[in-house]
């Protein structure tokens, strides 16, 4: 099968604190591929590395058979032409009206006229429930709206890759429903590729071709939905019903609670 | 001994930073010119950095002429040559007082804001988010900040010089009775196009620079946390400062000395 990403044992740690030790995955070409995991198993970093904005200390990924290591600047710029990314925190630009921010990817990337810009930022807004805030700047949006306001952005030059940093995160039940059915068709109309990172379960692995699932610094599994749910491995099996209690553990490591409170020095 | 170890890694990051702020600027300024991109980016500051610390400098520039025009007449007419305080006035300003205050006054209005923006958009992933959308941050962000620093101050230190010199004229001639025909015309004759109205320029040119610079790095590095946007914008205003009294005396000895 055709892989648009791949990683191959990849390595990479903040200071001294590593974050990966040997990941490997392959995001095949015109699939949904969701990334899963506990919070700070990162992921977000994994999206990171994929755009080029960190590099790896050791191993290689692969955007369409190019190393994104090691590119230099210019190439990594033309290669990030296609792919594009919804960052968690939305990023709009605050200084710019939702409307100008959609358009803004256009007029930078393309040389289409004004009319063409004006009604491909509404088909935009539209499919993310927006197209009435168009003149609204970010700092007037809700949390949920902003996100879909970097959502209609993030979609907007149509790219091979699109990197979903928890796209449902802060959603009503309808824009939630919404969101999903969008991340799905796009990708079955347009053939894009997409990543969704997300806790979402139920909604993630209804539309997700494959599933990785991240603990432990490492990838634990990765396949399709049904077999992942058919996966004998506690941690998944812990993961995918959420229970508190089992190997992964909730707490960020520390030293024993009882000797916290006690004031026992580690 | 701590000392010197102490001086010594101070000097290696201090090196550091100068160093990446050389590269910084360079990825900024230096590429393939893009003037119809560039155009509408750099207007856009200008009023923001210009335009908009215009006020401040205009009014400190007005008092500023008023303080030399007084101070310089009650010490000149002691000596019976209060026909002297035009070109005092307008040599204090335009050598020094112009460029120096200008420059300090726009660290502190300007350049803090630039770092606080600039700060804010990496800590929002702004900058983040427009590399990857291929935009570079530092051509679409800091450079049309840089131009509009480095067009701006030169401007505004001659708008504070001219309005000084009203400032003088005004406390000294229609208040304290300085000989208006005087005032002027021994201020016209002593002061030199080349030797003092050019080397001012050339002062706020260079501070122009190197304040904007300052406040650009800051803020591109600050780190993305109310506390270190804070440290940015503060560490600004100081080292700009700095920068601009000590180059002053550089500049001016090799002037003027
Ligand atoms: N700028 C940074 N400096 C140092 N450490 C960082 C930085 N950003 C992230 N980390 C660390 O890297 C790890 C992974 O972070 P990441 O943001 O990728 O997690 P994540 O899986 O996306 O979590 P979440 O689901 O909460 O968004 C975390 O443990 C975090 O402490
Ligand atoms: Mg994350």
């Amino acid at each position: 099968m055709d892989n648009l990403v791949e990683c191959h044992d990849v390595y990479f740690s903040r200071g001294d604190t590593p974050i990966y030790e040997g990941v490997s995955l392959h995001v095949p070409r015109g699939k949904v591929t969701a990334i899963m995991g506990p919070s700070g198993c990162g992921k977000t970093t994994l999206l990171r590395l994929i755009g080029g904005q960190l590099r790896a200390n050791r191993g290689q990924v692969l955007f369409a058979g190019q190393d994104i290591g090691k590119l230099n600047r210019s190439a990594l710029f033309e290669t990030r032409k296609r792919m594009s990314m919804l960052f968690q925190s939305g990023a709009l630009f605050s200084d710019l009206t939702v409307f100008e921010n959609v358009a803004f990817p256009l007029r930078e990337h393309t040389t289409l006229p004004e009319n063409i810009i004006q009604t491909v930022v509404k088909m935009k807004l539209e499919s993310v429930g927006l197209r009435g805030a168009g003149q609204l700047f970010p700092q007037e949006l809700s949390g949920g709206m902003a996100r879909r306001a970097a959502l209609a952005r993030s979609i907007a030059l149509d790219p091979e890759l699109i990197m979903y940093d928890e796209p449902f995160a802060g959603q009503d039940p309808i824009s939630m429903g919404m969101l999903v059915s969008l991340i799905k068709s796009l990708n079955e109309t347009l053939g894009l590729t997409s990543i969704v990172v997300s806790h979402d379960i139920h909604e993630v692995m209804s539309i997700a071709d494959q599933v990785c699932i991240m603990a432990n610094k490492t990838i634990v599994a990765q396949g399709s939905p049904e077999e992942l749910r058919a996966h004998e491995s506690p941690l998944v099996q812990q993961f995918l019903s959420g229970a508190s209690d089992g190997p992964v553990p909730f707490h960020y490591k520390a030293s024993t609670y009882h000797d916290d409170l006690l004031g026992v020095s580690r | 001994m701590q000392f010197f170890v102490n001086l010594g890694r101070d000097t290696l990051n201090w090196l550091r930073g100068v160093g990446g702020a050389s590269i910084m600027l360079f990825q900024a300024l230096v590429g393939k010119p893009q003037p119809l991109k560039m155009f509408p980016l750099v207007m856009r500051q200008l009023y923001v950095v210009g335009v908009q610390s215009m006020l401040i400098i205009l009014i400190s520039g007005l008092f500023i002429g008023m303080v030399l025009g007084l101070q310089g007449y009650t010490i000149l007419v002691d000596f019976g040559a209060e026909q002297a305080l035009g070109p005092m006035v307008a040599l204090s300003l335009l050598r020094e007082l112009g460029p120096v205050v200008t420059a300090l006054l726009f660290a502190g209005r300007a350049g803090s804001a630039l770092t606080a923006e600039i700060g804010l958009m990496r800590a929002t992933e702004q900058l983040s988010s427009l590399e990857m959308m291929a935009v570079d941050p530092l051509r679409r962000v800091v450079a049309p900040r840089f131009w509009a620093g480095f067009i701006s101050m030169p401007l505004l230190a001659f708008m504070f010089s001219a309005v000084g010199i009203y400032g003088g004229y005004f406390v000294g001639v229609q208040w304290l009775g300085v000989d208006e025909g005087a005032f002027w015309s021994v201020m016209q004759s002593s002061v030199d196009w080349q030797h003092d109205v050019m080397n001012g320029f050339i002062k706020s040119v260079v501070f122009a620079v190197v304040v904007t610079w300052i406040a650009l790095y800051k803020g591109y590095t600050a780190a993305p946390t109310s506390p270190g946007i804070s440290a940015a914008t503060t560490q600004t205003v100081v080292y700009s400062s700095l920068a601009v009294l000590g180059l002053d005396f550089v500049l001016t000895a090799l002037m003027f000395g």
